[in-house]
């Protein structure tokens, strides 16, 4: 079948940047190690500041650029599959709003001074609270409209206690700090940001990339997914605790990274069927290899402080959009 | 395959939108529902899909519809909703196989046999040609052929149709009823919800006329399309005759 041949093409292809990215990463930073000292330190070379450089300050960042690239991206194929709407991203449900509103509460109270995890953990239980209440908002109505509905709510909800934060925060410095996070990056992690949002990650992975048979079926609507066969209660619970955990363990090390989610499920799509099964591995390749890159991208740009990622990322949407509008006008 | 129902009722909020419904469908017939907008016709359908919850009891081959797994109905009944949205540009041939689905296991591909049931389907409904337009393309009478195919390639032993005929020509109006009245004659069983009364008279082997949720009438089209039911059912003055050998069935004007 040329369909099967030109999804494993699409699949190679993304693997294969997303391997580059990995590999920039490594090879590329403020200090600067010509690419013999990088694959020395690899391979196990006596050098050991290379080693400390590469294997303590780049590889966990680089790591956390795969992961947290590949579920932004898979948590938004997702959504967009599941609730129908091209539109639909990671934090349409509330749950990016409701960690980071998790972090900012640990960053605000100082909490975040006492263990290192007490961040990283309240962003992963901020999620959770958050998604829970969407189940109570949205009741049991299988429609994508009430879904929307409540996540806005929850999220704008969550988004307001952060303005207040910042609003009341009475130590400038807690209030850089907060601002800072919120614009998501990836610099001076450690393996134990590592430790901490790999688990979620590869719960949330799982957990997202098992509905391609239901995401296909709801292209039919719920009657017609419910039809043939789709149990559409536990496709729900599965996605929005997928959502909850991965995207939960990303942002609680990555900050809230935006429009990742959103633009690689559009970048993808055209090269597939377009069918919402057949986007998911490819836009959790295609998250990876974008967040790596951008990742690169902030450490050479000649800028003073150095950039944030979601600030990049951000950028990077605009394009993404101005085509899709473009389309739609059928100017393109 | 036999679908008995007993004292079905579908309650929206407060409205009684099915009431007490009897009747019983075995394989080999075209059974059509007709009835005027908002009578029950698509409700009593999805109830006997367990799309939505209603009262009384619904059996398929004598056991209650409640005790049967979601995946087994989907085997067992193709239905295709009324007004079917379609929420992404699918091409044809990708859509006519989400078909398949309730044949398939979480992540298994389509087989050659899923790959030949897709074929048959698409050239039944005569959609072959279509097969790489995307369908948010099409035109209605295509779209609604196309529609039809996913239904038909579950290749279920009964297939529920609500409205199969809306937007079509009448060239393919009659096509999907030849298809339709085919499927019956090879044992499946068709329930087809649908407003033509004269090609529900003429390809259907029985009939039941639905009024306010209320089962009004249910027989063969001859004692069922009769003019004094069509004025006591849609309050319209019908002519019923024959021309060239088949019934025929002309609404002429309201009668109150």
């Amino acid at each position: 079948m040329t369909n099967g041949r030109n999804r494993a093409a699409l699949l190679m292809l993304l693997g294969i940047v997303a391997a580059l990215g990995f590999m920039l990463s490594l090879a590329i930073g403020s200090a600067p190690l010509g690419i013999a000292r990088v694959a020395g330190a690899l391979t196990g070379a006596n050098d050991p500041i290379a080693r400390a450089i590469v294997l303590d300050l780049r590889m966990p960042r680089a790591i956390l650029g795969l992961a947290v690239g590949a579920m932004l991206g898979l948590a938004g194929a997702a959504m967009q599959g599941y609730l129908r709407n091209p539109l639909a991203e990671p934090s349409t449900l509330g749950a990016t709003n409701g960690a980071a509103l998790g972090a900012v509460i640990a960053l605000y109270f100082g909490l975040a001074e006492l263990h290192p995890a007490m961040l990283p953990l309240l962003a992963i239980l901020g999620a959770m609270v958050a998604l829970a209440l969407l189940f109570v908002l949205a009741g049991a109505a299988e429609s994508a409209l009430t879904l929307i509905l409540a996540g806005i709510a929850i999220s704008t909800l969550a988004g307001a206690a952060i303005s207040l934060a910042l609003n009341l925060s009475a130590n400038p410095f807690a209030a850089m700090e907060i601002m800072s996070w919120l614009l998501g990056s990836l610099e001076d992690r450690s393996f134990r940001h590592v430790i901490l949002a790999l688990p979620c990650i590869a719960i949330g992975l799982v957990l997202l990339s098992w509905n391609g048979r239901a995401l296909d079926a709801l292209t039919l609507g719920e009657d017609g997914a419910k039809a043939l066969g789709i149990n559409l209660g536990r496709t729900r619970l599965r996605l929005l605790a997928g959502v909850a955990i991965g995207v939960g363990g990303a942002v609680a090390v990555s900050g809230a990274i935006g429009f990742v989610g959103l633009i690689v499920p559009h970048l993808v799509r055209p090269l597939t069927d377009r069918s919402p099964s057949a986007i998911l591995l490819p836009s959790a390749l295609g998250g990876a290899a974008l967040l790596t890159l951008a990742d690169v991208l902030v450490r050479v740009m000649p800028t003073s402080t150095e950039l944030k990622l979601g600030v990049v990322t951000a950028f990077l949407g605009v394009p993404v959009f101005l085509v899709h509008l473009m389309r739609e006008r059928r100017l393109w | 395959m036999v679908i008995r129902v007993e004292q079905l009722s579908v309650r929206l909020g407060k409205r009684t939108v099915v009431d007490a419904i009897d009747a019983e469908f075995t394989g080999g017939a075209l059974v059509g529902i007709v009835g005027p907008n908002g009578a029950g016709k698509s409700s009593l359908v999805r109830a006997l899909l367990g799309l939505i919850p209603a009262e009384g009891r619904i059996e398929i081959d004598g056991v209650a519809l409640s005790a049967i797994p979601r995946e087994q109905i989907a085997r067992r009944i193709a239905y295709l909703p009324q007004g079917q949205t379609l929420h992404w540009p699918l091409s044809v041939a990708r859509l006519v196989a989400l078909g398949r689905l309730p044949h398939l296991g979480p992540f298994s591909k389509l087989t050659n046999g899923d790959r030949a049931a897709v074929a048959r389907a698409m050239a039944a409904a005569d959609v072959t040609d279509l097969a790489p337009r995307i369908v948010t393309e099409l035109s209605g009478g295509e779209r609604a052929r196309v529609l039809i195919a996913r239904a038909l390639a579950v290749e279920a032993p009964t297939l529920i149709v609500d409205e199969p005929l809306a937007s079509l020509d009448p060239a393919h109006q009659l096509q999907v009823m030849e298809l339709l009245r085919a499927e019956a004659d090879r044992g499946a069983l068709v329930i087809a919800v649908q407003h033509d009364l004269g090609l529900a008279g003429r390809f259907c082997d029985r009939v039941l006329v639905l009024n306010h949720g209320a089962l009004m009438a249910d027989g063969v089209p001859a004692m069922v399309l009769t003019p004094r039911q069509l004025e006591d059912t849609y309050g319209i003055c019908a002519w019923v005759g024959e021309a060239e050998g088949t019934r025929m069935i002309v609404p002429l004007h309201r009668s109150r």
